[in-house]
């Protein structure tokens, strides 16, 4: 090894810590930001190392490259707000994978011009083409639902599993004819679409609510496409690093798939919430009525209450309502009323989406509460605000066996003495299952938009 | 099979428990962070895009690679500055720094 080789390995092996270290300092809310920033220097140390390396011989183009990369990164993290995160992890998911596809078409066609690689490359092109080409088609679908620009709700057609079957056999196929006879480009070029549609068809069956699931999948696909493109151009810092996120994002599906208590492979092929079925909750809400609340009244409730817990979910980020809870919370907190949080973890678009909103909003971290920790506090609880939250308070989960959502864990709302329901209107949510907590004797409707509700509220709660 | 694929394949399975054992105690308050900077390190796969774009393999190489550079390098910038603007955010008290 020449002392430049040495080098560039041992930087490889720093940064490779780095991004270890950075990780192990997220765990902790105080040591977490220097933790991204170690990790940011790490990826620094990692790209000048590789800049140097000897292989390298015209910088042109890389500049050219690493100019529009670096601006368009900055504008995006600088422009996007707090609410826009998951379509923005989404996307950055999607342009990892295409990288890595691109990576792996250059190496095929620099291969394909000579007698073809070694068993081992050829697989691994191919892998990294079609995890790179699924990530990436898939995150546009997912971020493009995210957005509102492709249909949110699961879109279902006849024979759609049969179809994505057939797709994914005439992939192996095409997959095994190169493996055996490399260079055929028009083969190559069926992969690649054929990998490319299979990313589309596998989101679009996938409803809203469901959304988190596939964006940490998608997360995950994005490192193991890095993983398989550093099999390609045989570096362990890719493989370290993209096997680092692969793991990240499959522990974060399992967790969110826990949370609904529903399989991974029901998440993607069930598509869930795909028609509203109203009443399908076996006890229907025929018959019965929801009582309205006016701001004033609740808010001489809220004001005389000691504890209220806040259940906030994705109509808090439809609204942008998070800055008008957190001003609630604080005239509370002047009146000495306890305010808390409750966190369900699939609330929201992303894993941790309510933390970060209300964060952004200087809701003091030690009072958002994940489920288990604040589950049994709702019995104490004077009143229990559920904020743009729908199927994670809904009390048919517990036992109503014939509801969609049977079985999954949620938020004990049902317990506080006193239930306000701050909703635009009697819409069923994303999963479409009419919701029983809103016909309980104890809760009372709060209609109209989540932010000028609030708005109304803190102006009658100053009043009291 | 080489000796080379077989210790980077150790390497890419050992990686993967290590991410396990690391991912799981993240708690679910900083979920999102975890998410857009994890996102940040896949796009370590610039590494690559920058062998392929400078080592002159080819004008189609070098297209390729150019494109998939400043992808990845979105990917990577985007990612770790969106991460610390949010984690700046994170605070134990109202109006701390």
């Amino acid at each position: 090894m020449t002392a430049r080789e040495i080098f560039i390995a041992l930087a490889y092996m720093i940064a490779a810590a780095c991004f270890v270290v950075g990780l192990i300092w997220l765990q902790t809310p105080k040591r977490a930001r220097a933790g991204n920033i170690l990790s940011a220097l790490g990826m620094l140390l990692a790209v000048i190392a590789t800049l140097l390396a000897k292989e390298i011989v015209d910088y042109s183009m890389i500049v050219l490259g690493i100019v529009i990369g670096t601006a368009a990164g900055a504008w995006m993290a600088r422009t996007v707000p707090m609410t826009g995160m998951p379509q923005m992890v989404g996307l950055l998911n999607g342009f990892g994978g295409a990288a890595s596809a691109l990576i792996a078409a250059a190496e095929y066609f620099h291969y394909a011009a000579g007698k073809g690689p070694a068993l081992d490359l050829t697989i691994a092109i191919l892998l990294t083409m079609l995890i790179g080409a699924v990530t990436f088609s898939g995150s546009m679908i997912a971020a493009g639902k995210l957005q509102g620009v492709v249909n949110e709700r699961a879109v279902t057609y006849p024979f759609q599993q049969p179809i994505n079957l057939i797709l994914a056999l005439t992939i192996l196929a095409t997959g095994a004819y190169l493996v055996i006879d490399f260079a055929h480009p028009w083969v190559f070029g069926y992969f690649i679409v054929a990998s490319l549609v299979l990313g589309v068809l596998f989101t679009i069956p996938i409803g809203g609510a469901d959304m988190p699931v596939i964006i940490c999948l998608l997360n995950s696909f994005s490192g193991l496409a890095a993983a398989m493109a550093g099999f390609v151009v045989k570096n362990n810092a890719l493989i370290i690093s993209g096997s680092l996120v692969g793991a990240s994002g499959i522990i974060l599906t399992q967790i969110m798939c826990w949370a609904m208590n529903r399989s991974i492979g029901n998440v993607l092929f069930s598509a869930f919430g795909a028609t509203v079925t109203a009443g399908a909750g076996g006890k229907s809400a025929a018959g019965k009525t929801v009582k309205p609340i006016q701001a004033d009244e609740a808010a001489i409730l809220l004001a005389y209450a000691q504890l209220v817990i806040i259940v906030p979910g994705y109509g808090m980020a439809v609204s942008q309502a998070q800055h008008a809870v957190r001003q609630l919370a604080d005239e509370l907190g002047k009146r000495s009323v306890a305010v808390k949080y409750a966190i369900h973890p699939v609330a929201g678009r992303m894993p941790g989406h309510m933390n970060v909103l209300l964060a952004e909003a200087n809701v003091p971290y030690d009072q958002l509460y994940d489920m288990d920790q604040i589950n049994d506090e709702f019995q104490r609880a004077d009143v229990a605000i559920v904020l743009g939250a729908n199927d994670v308070v809904n009390p048919a989960a517990r036992y109503d066996k014939s509801s969609p959502i049977y079985g999954m864990p949620i938020l004990n709302t049902d317990h506080a003495k006193n239930i306000i329901v701050m909703k635009r209107s009697m819409n069923p949510g994303f999963a479409g299952i009419e919701n029983e907590l809103f016909y309980h004797d104890k809760t009372r409707m709060l209609f109209g938009d989540a932010k000028e509700s609030l708005t109304k509220l803190i102006n009658e709660v100053k009043s009291v | 099979m080489t000796p080379e694929l077989l210790s980077a394949l150790y390497i890419f399975v050992l990686a993967m428990f290590l991410g396990f054992a690391v991912i799981t105690k993240v708690p679910p308050l900083l979920h999102t962070p975890l998410m857009s900077g994890s996102n940040a390190i896949s796009g370590v796969t610039v590494l690559a895009a920058l062998l392929v774009t400078g080592s002159q393999q080819g004008p189609l190489q070098t297209i390729l690679g150019v494109i998939a550079v400043a992808l990845a390098m979105t990917n990577v910038v985007g990612g770790y500055l969106v991460t610390d603007r949010m984690l700046q955010m994170f605070k134990k008290k109202p109006g701390e720094k």
